[in-house]
């Protein structure tokens, strides 16, 4: 019951915080007065074809009003035209989501297989020379500079060593399907060579983006262990000859992991920040590309699309946290 | 200077400042240091892309300016970019962070619910659109990453007053009738400012690796200014032939950003005995 009052308390603000958040990003997007009229329109477009496209897209109507229309348009679920690529927001960042989606849950996956083991070893091994490498490691994890990284992993696996594409998300058309996750496609249809494809393609932004994301997680599993390890039942346990194994990876591990599980909300906010850079240099058809290029071309209704969505994805994965919070630590409840 | 003196017993630590040290004197002679300190603005296509040398010890780039000169240059609009703009940040969201968490009902709801909708999508894309619609300019991304990083700072001093608040020392100040502004800057900030000075060490790598994303982007100041990012972007079409065109800003930006992790961690282990040895947060503003 705690837990559906904590739900219901965090959504009463959802709709408030995302009605803030078109609002900043409006105003961010009208601060200087440009015309988007005059890019929809090209270069040779007469004042009255400029007045006729203003009126259309409601551009000549007061800055509130806008905000306004825009705001309820939303909330019907009608996110408006991308005015460069002339189709609705809301089926373009459909179309780009599961490839965005595919690549943070890859590199989610490997850091959190690779970061909570090695956190561990590093925790049990405090000191060891394993410890000392693993910390350069993460240091370095979140001091590199996400592009950078992908460059280097371009210039190594892919111009050097000829091992993967150097860009791209798939070789030729992509496997047709419906969940749009190119590995999960590829293997339904039992098309194999695509899914090697597929793979070849994913595996140096996930690596660019999971480097980052597994440091913290090393970093905050190898405290947690730490912290842990002095309670008294670990104590108990030693004395009443629990095996040492099950000590750590069973009960250990639960309690050190809250600590973990609060970073992975940050980790998660890491992968969508690093996807619009690394999608950038991988040519990737995420919405990271997306934004970056409906920015770079003052497309409003895009960048506002953008953000609505980015905003929603961070609120629910924020809340399911804080549920996965109480469900992994009994206090909480 | 005696704070100093016990950071500098931690090696790791340590060898950050000596890092940032060496860093920020590179930064300030950058004149006297660069080996053709006119190549920051002047061309020279005939030695365009020269691997490293003797003449040229970080080689050229592909207008035939000195990679090391203009690294040096780069230095200082890295620094002067992260510096302002988590000053600013600071400035900005400290006192929102007090006055929210002094009066956490309904003036702190209505402060922490305006971060909340800037901290509801990552920091690089707000800065991206901001820095987009003013124009590529120096002024123009500090002003960015300034307005999109306060609100972590709010949030940061938001919970941290509202701990502090119920400290009996404050509650002892409040009693005796000082008055709210007093009590928030004599009595609850240097209470927290041992964290703050943390995040702030830290936060200032993380704001720089924000920068040289945008600068990366396009989105900083247009060439010939050697910023970090757009060097590394302009290497890009010469790859994998001339890579030491990309490698050297991007191993400056590593090493520098390194450096300020460190010492933030450093300070950590110095300033805040309780979490000795505990969690570490990535306080950067790519977060």
């Amino acid at each position: 019951m705690r837990l559906l009052g904590l739900i219901a308390r965090r959504l009463v603000w959802v709709p408030a915080t995302l009605i803030g958040l078109v609002v900043l990003v409006f105003v961010i997007s009208h601060v200087v007065p440009s015309d988007p009229a005059r890019i929809l329109a090209g270069e040779n477009a007469t004042a009255a074809q400029l007045a006729a496209l203003r009126h259309q897209y409601g551009f000549d109507r007061p800055l509130p009003e806008q905000l306004l229309r825009y705001i309820i348009d939303v909330g019907r679920g009608d996110m408006g035209v991308s005015l460069y690529t002339q189709t609705p927001v809301a089926s373009e960042v459909w179309r780009r989501l599961p490839a965005t989606m595919e690549l943070a849950v890859y590199a989610m996956a490997a850091a959190v297989l690779f970061g909570v083991p090695l956190g561990v070893a590093a925790a049990l091994r405090r000191n060891s020379w394993f410890d000392h490498a693993l910390r350069v490691l993460t240091v370095s994890g979140l001091a590199i500079a996400a592009f950078w990284l992908a460059i280097l992993l371009q210039l190594l696996f892919a111009m050097w060593l000829n091992l993967t594409p150097v860009q791209g998300r798939v070789s030729d058309f992509g496997p047709s399907g419906i969940t749009g996750f190119y590995t999960i496609d590829a293997a339904l249809a039992g098309d194999w060579a695509s899914e090697l494809d597929v793979l070849r393609h994913l595996a140096l932004p996930v690596m660019t983006l999971a480097f980052p994301a597994m440091a913290t997680i090393v970093r905050f599993t190898r405290a947690g262990v730490i912290g842990t390890l002095g309670s008294f039942f670990v104590d108990y346990q030693r004395a009443m000859g629990v095996p040492w194994r099950i000590t750590v990876w069973r009960y250990v591990l639960r309690s050190a992991l809250t600590g973990t599980l609060t970073q992975i909300g940050l980790v998660f906010g890491n992968l969508l920040a690093g996807a619009v850079v690394v999608e950038a240099v991988f040519d990737w058809p995420g919405l990271g590309q997306f934004a970056v290029n409906s920015i770079l071309q003052s497309d409003y209704n895009a960048i506002l699309g953008f953000t609505i969505y980015v905003g929603v994805m961070f609120i629910v994965v924020n809340l399911l946290i804080d549920v996965g919070q109480v469900l992994l630590d009994p206090r909480g409840r | 200077m005696k704070l100093l003196g016990r950071i500098a017993r931690d090696p790791v630590a340590l060898a950050g400042l000596l890092v940032l040290a060496v860093i920020v004197l590179a930064a300030i002679f950058a004149p006297l240091l660069a080996t053709y300190p006119q190549d920051v603005t002047t061309y020279h296509t005939a030695q365009r892309l020269l691997p490293p040398s003797a003449t040229h010890w970080f080689g050229t780039n592909q207008m035939g300016g000195d990679i090391y000169s203009r690294l040096l240059f780069g230095a200082r609009i890295t620094l002067m970019t992260a510096v302002i703009a988590v000053a600013v940040s600071v400035l900005i969201g400290v006192p929102i962070g007090l006055v929210g968490g002094y009066w956490p009902g309904f003036i702190g709801d209505g402060l922490m619910r305006v971060s909340d909708v800037f901290l509801a999508v990552p920091q690089i894309v707000l800065a991206m659109a901001i820095a987009a619609t003013l124009g590529p300019q120096i002024q123009n991304v500090i002003l960015a990453l300034s307005l999109t990083y306060w609100p972590f700072w709010a949030r940061l001093v938001y919970a941290e007053t509202r701990n502090a608040k119920n400290e009996i020392y404050v509650e002892a100040a409040v009693a005796l009738g000082v008055p709210p502004w007093r009590v928030m800057v004599l009595h609850i900030l240097p209470a927290i400012a041992p964290s703050l000075i943390i995040r702030t060490s830290i936060g200032l790598g993380g704001t720089i690796l924000t920068a040289s994303a945008l600068g990366f982007l396009g989105l900083g100041p247009p060439p010939p200014s050697p910023e970090w990012g757009r060097m590394i972007a302009d290497a890009r079409a010469f790859l994998p032939g001339a890579w030491w065109n990309a490698a050297a800003p991007g191993i400056a930006i590593l090493v520098l950003v390194m450096a300020f992790n460190l010492i933030g961690d450093g300070l950590r282990d110095v300033l805040d005995p309780k979490l000795r040895g505990q969690a570490r947060a990535r306080g950067g503003a790519v977060d």
